[in-house]
């Protein structure tokens, strides 16, 4: 039996049935916010960016269109409560200098960033208020306070578009993370770029390969129920390629976190997201 | 009392009479099973909300048992119809015999 025929039509099929992106549009508590842009000039192998919203299914979708759904607020909330709390030798909390956390809208877009000569996180920042200002210890970097404080800052900057400096001080940082996200690691001999840029839309087993943008973090991952780190989902993506992870907070981390920042830059924020 | 048990309920503030108004329930609990382990092999004690109530005006409109099987953090979605104004109270039931209260208020006109 001759199984040529048999397979081509299997691949056109299969091509023809490539699960991409879908054109649903996202609006959050009725503001619209944008999922789709044309990519920054650096990125050579891609035309558009898409959100990590566009890849996941219409029920996981729908979670994030409202607040009260959206089962990453109980962890906001939290973060509410963290804000107000006196913590350390100092006696003060994060309002005790910072009155409204609101003045920290904007601030998630241009992270991570440099400061002294070293690139700094979101959660950097945190942990250097908490031990230098407060007298108090520093958050683990992808625990449930520092993930519940970075979702409540991270989210007054909702709906602002990404746009991290690469230029100046970050570029070598930023050329460090790009040889990262193109550089094959692990048993799986694979990088960032063999899903993330190359195959995404289509399906890795069950799973919708998205474009690995990272503008909706810290996310609610429905398998874990809880809020995931950026540096988080990195060591989870190198566990899945089957590579000893980086250090959450590490230069490697931090490097590739700012790469991938200036390649959804014109996307908007979206913390805090829900994924599958 | 478990800790970080906050309740949350979405009820519209207005509604016309006779209208069969969604409501939305959260309450953050952890919703411990009682049949894990942990690290040293212990069993972690069962503690979870078991059961969930909800009345309008005095008049039981739900009362759902929960199971060791929900998930964190349940969530409860219902319709009701609302014939008067008057004040929706949720009431939690945790294990630990505490319970965890809501009201809200709805106008009808």
């Amino acid at each position: 039996m001759n199984l040529k025929p048999w397979i081509a039509i299997a691949a056109i099929s299969l091509s023809g049935a490539a699960f991409a992106q879908d054109s649903s549009s996202l609006s959050v508590e009725g503001e619209a916010l944008l999922t789709e842009t044309a990519a920054p000039e650096h990125m050579e192998n891609v035309d558009t960016i898409y959100s990590g919203w566009r890849f996941r299914s219409g029920e996981t979708q729908a979670l994030q269109t409202d607040d009260f759904d959206n089962p990453a607020m109980i962890f906001v909330d939290k973060g509410i409560d963290l804000w107000a709390k006196v913590d350390g030798t100092e006696g003060k909390s994060c309002s005790s200098c910072h009155e409204d956390v609101a003045d920290f809208a904007g601030l998630r877009t241009t992270l991570p960033r440099v400061e002294d000569a070293g690139l700094v996180t979101m959660e950097n920042l945190v942990n250097e208020c908490r031990t230098e200002r407060m007298g108090a210890e520093a958050w683990k970097y992808s625990k449930g306070n520092m993930t519940a404080m970075t979702a409540l800052i991270g989210l007054q900057s909702r709906g602002m578009a990404m746009n991290v400096a690469i230029d100046g001080d970050a570029a070598p940082f930023w050329e460090k993370g790009k040889e990262l996200y193109y550089t094959r690691v692990g048993q799986l001999d694979m990088s960032c770029s063999n899903c993330h840029e190359d195959n995404y839309g289509t399906m890795i087993r069950a799973d919708h390969l998205s474009q690995g943008q990272i503008n909706g973090f810290p996310t609610y991952r429905l398998k874990n129920a809880k809020l995931n780190s950026i540096h988080g989902r990195f060591k989870g993506c190198m566990k899945n390629i089957r590579a000893t992870p980086f250090a959450e907070g590490g230069e490697e981390f931090k490097a590739l976190e700012l790469y991938l920042a200036s390649r959804g830059e014109g996307l908007v924020v979206e913390t805090p997201s829900v994924r599958n | 009392m478990a800790s970080g048990v906050k309740p949350r309920v979405k009820v519209p503030k207005k509604a016309s009479a006779g209208e069969t108004i969604t409501i939305k329930t959260l309450i953050s609990h952890k919703m411990e099973s009682g049949q894990r382990k942990d690290d040293d092999g212990n069993v972690i004690p069962r503690s979870i909300i078991n059961r969930f109530t909800a009345d309008f005006n005095g008049q039981n409109v739900i009362d759902v048992t929960l199971e060791p099987a929900i998930s964190t953090n349940p969530y409860f979605q219902f319709e009701a119809v609302v014939p008067e104004s008057g004040e929706f109270k949720f009431t939690w039931y945790d294990d630990d015999g505490s319970t965890y209260e809501e009201v809200k208020k709805i106008a009808v006109s």
